[in-house]
């Protein structure tokens, strides 16, 4: 009894600890971003709040609560008030797959350093990752505006084309691991890197996991030029907050899985596990903010041509290719 | 990109285009910022730029405006007013000024017109205010102790009294030419 006790209250303090540094990494990302823009265009970015700015992300939050929460006229007033909260929690709940490191011994017990080591993580990352769909579907709906349902019907076509890709990049991945577990995966490349044998996969991952969370140069759904700012721009105060957390949450999350099927995960020599998978997690927000500080923004048929006609063949293609070659070397 | 380019060539001028720009952003992190921060660091405007109005004084210390009311004419959103008076010693003054900065636009025009160098804008742009009325400025908040850019000049000593001196002595001035002089 006491023994399952122990257990419950493991897990309570993995997911407390897990939310903490989820929500916190999303909150200091928002920092990180706009600091990393702002040296990247020759400028200072937030300096004025604590110490280097530091403090930034509390008086963001303390703003965006204090902030008017308007409902607009003629919105679904029960969609449009849940809605929002949507984007965050399935990308919180995604990382309840993500293992940050292997087995830690804690008072004589060995304690995984993953919420839920599923048999189908894989499966069930990308199928909560396609939840986001809905937050952004039903807060275009909600909103009541045409502004906002044109950017969420131009967002759900571009997230739902891009899944495919993303999906299909990620089948060689599983079948060199042979599993479909994150823990598996990661354990498959304790001497190579999936990136070295996948380099055409680890691409097309990038490519579509841009496109996925909707960031420059795939930032049609909020495309502020004709839009304004899309299936978000009636939701003010809080709740467009959650918006922005669920996206920044989502970008830590991609880079936490393009660590764990492509970096190698835990995996490296030196450091402790934990922090090679924090810094590798790290790389993909940060090549994110660089890609947003130096490319344009597609246009929506470009950016439909390049998934349909480019991406999701060359998936395939890599898929076959990855076979051919696994057969052939037995 | 020519048409007799072959697809290869085509591939490495696509990818160099795509990559070029993240060097350049990339190169931007060793740069330093260029960001001047505003309220910590003051940039030293020049002397002529044109920010918040004032009445300067002559050398000896006197009030240089003589309410000719040409810079209360020549400003094109009449944000000047003023009333004139004649002192004992026969000197005009401004009995009061007032400048509305709440209108002004900073044009300068009032300072071209001035011909004793009395109104004068200074490089001073902070003026913003939550209270509008304290943007009307009266002449005592208007006066300065200083001759301003032109710390020198005097223009009573040249015009705009009585003086009562002989023809020729005044500053400046030749003595006059005896017409007889010139007789051949």
């Amino acid at each position: 009894m006491t023994l399952v006790l122990a257990g419950w209250a493991v897990l309570l303090a993995k997911m407390v600890v897990l939310l903490a540094l989820v929500l916190a990494g999303a909150a200091y990302l928002v920092l990180v971003e706009r600091k990393l823009l702002g040296r990247l265009q020759q400028r200072f970015g937030p300096n004025r709040v604590g110490p280097f700015g530091l403090l930034q992300p509390l008086a963001d939050g303390v703003k965006a609560l204090l902030k008017e929460d308007l409902v607009p006229q003629g919105a679904d007033r029960f969609l449009f008030l849940v809605v929002p909260g949507l984007l965050p929690l399935a990308a919180i709940l995604a990382f309840a797959v993500v293992p940050f490191g292997s087995d830690l011994t804690f008072m004589g017990q060995k304690v995984p350093l993953v919420l839920a080591d599923l048999d189908v993580g894989l499966l069930f990352a990308l199928s909560l990752s396609s939840v986001g769909v809905y937050a952004l579907a039903l807060g275009g709906w909600a909103s009541n505006s045409k502004y906002s349902l044109l950017g969420a019907v131009r967002g759900i076509g571009q997230m739902i084309s891009y899944e495919l890709p993303l999906g299909l990049s990620l089948v060689p991945i599983v079948m060199l691991a042979g599993t479909m577990s994150l823990t598996g995966i990661v354990a498959a490349q304790a001497d190579l890197p999936f990136i070295v044998l996948q380099p055409a996969a680890f691409a097309l991952f990038f490519i579509s996991a841009l496109a996925e969370i909707k960031r420059v140069p795939f930032d049609l759904a909020e495309a502020e030029n004709e839009l304004q700012a899309g299936f978000h721009m009636e939701y003010s105060g809080m709740r467009f907050a959650l918006f922005f957390l669920g996206e920044y949450v989502n970008m830590i999350f991609l880079g936490a899985l393009a660590a764990v099927f492509f970096l190698g995960g835990w995996h490296g020599p030196w450091l402790p596990p934990m922090a090679w998978m924090l810094l590798k997690t790290a790389v993909m927000p940060v090549l994110l903010i660089w890609i947003r500080a130096t490319l344009p923004r597609l246009r929506p048929d470009q950016l439909m041509r390049l998934c349909w006609v480019w991406l999701a063949p060359l998936a395939l293609l890599n898929i076959v290719a990855t076979g051919a070659i696994m057969l052939l070397r037995g | 990109m020519g048409s007799n380019d072959s697809l290869l060539g085509k591939a490495f001028k696509g990818t160099a285009g795509i990559l070029r720009p993240f060097a350049v952003t990339a190169s931007h992190l060793f740069q330093g910022t260029i960001t001047e921060e505003y309220p910590d660091y003051k940039r030293p405007l020049p002397e002529r730029a044109k920010g918040r109005i004032v009445l300067t004084r002559s050398p000896d210390g006197e009030e240089r405006c003589v309410a000719c009311q040409l810079c209360s004419a020549v400003c094109p959103v009449s944000c000047i007013s003023m009333q004139s008076e004649v002192r004992a010693d026969g000197r005009r003054q401004a009995a009061w000024f007032r400048i509305n900065f709440g209108r002004c636009i900073f044009c300068g025009m009032c300072e071209e017109a001035c011909p004793t160098l009395a109104i004068q804008l200074t490089p001073d742009f902070e003026m913003s205010t939550d209270d509008p009325l304290k943007l009307v400025h009266e002449k005592a908040d208007l006066l300065v102790d200083h001759g301003g850019r032109d710390p020198d000049y005097d223009f009573y000593r040249h015009a705009g009294v009585a003086v009562g001196r002989d023809p020729g002595t005044h500053p400046d001035e030749e003595p006059p030419v005896n017409p007889r002089s010139n007789f051949p």
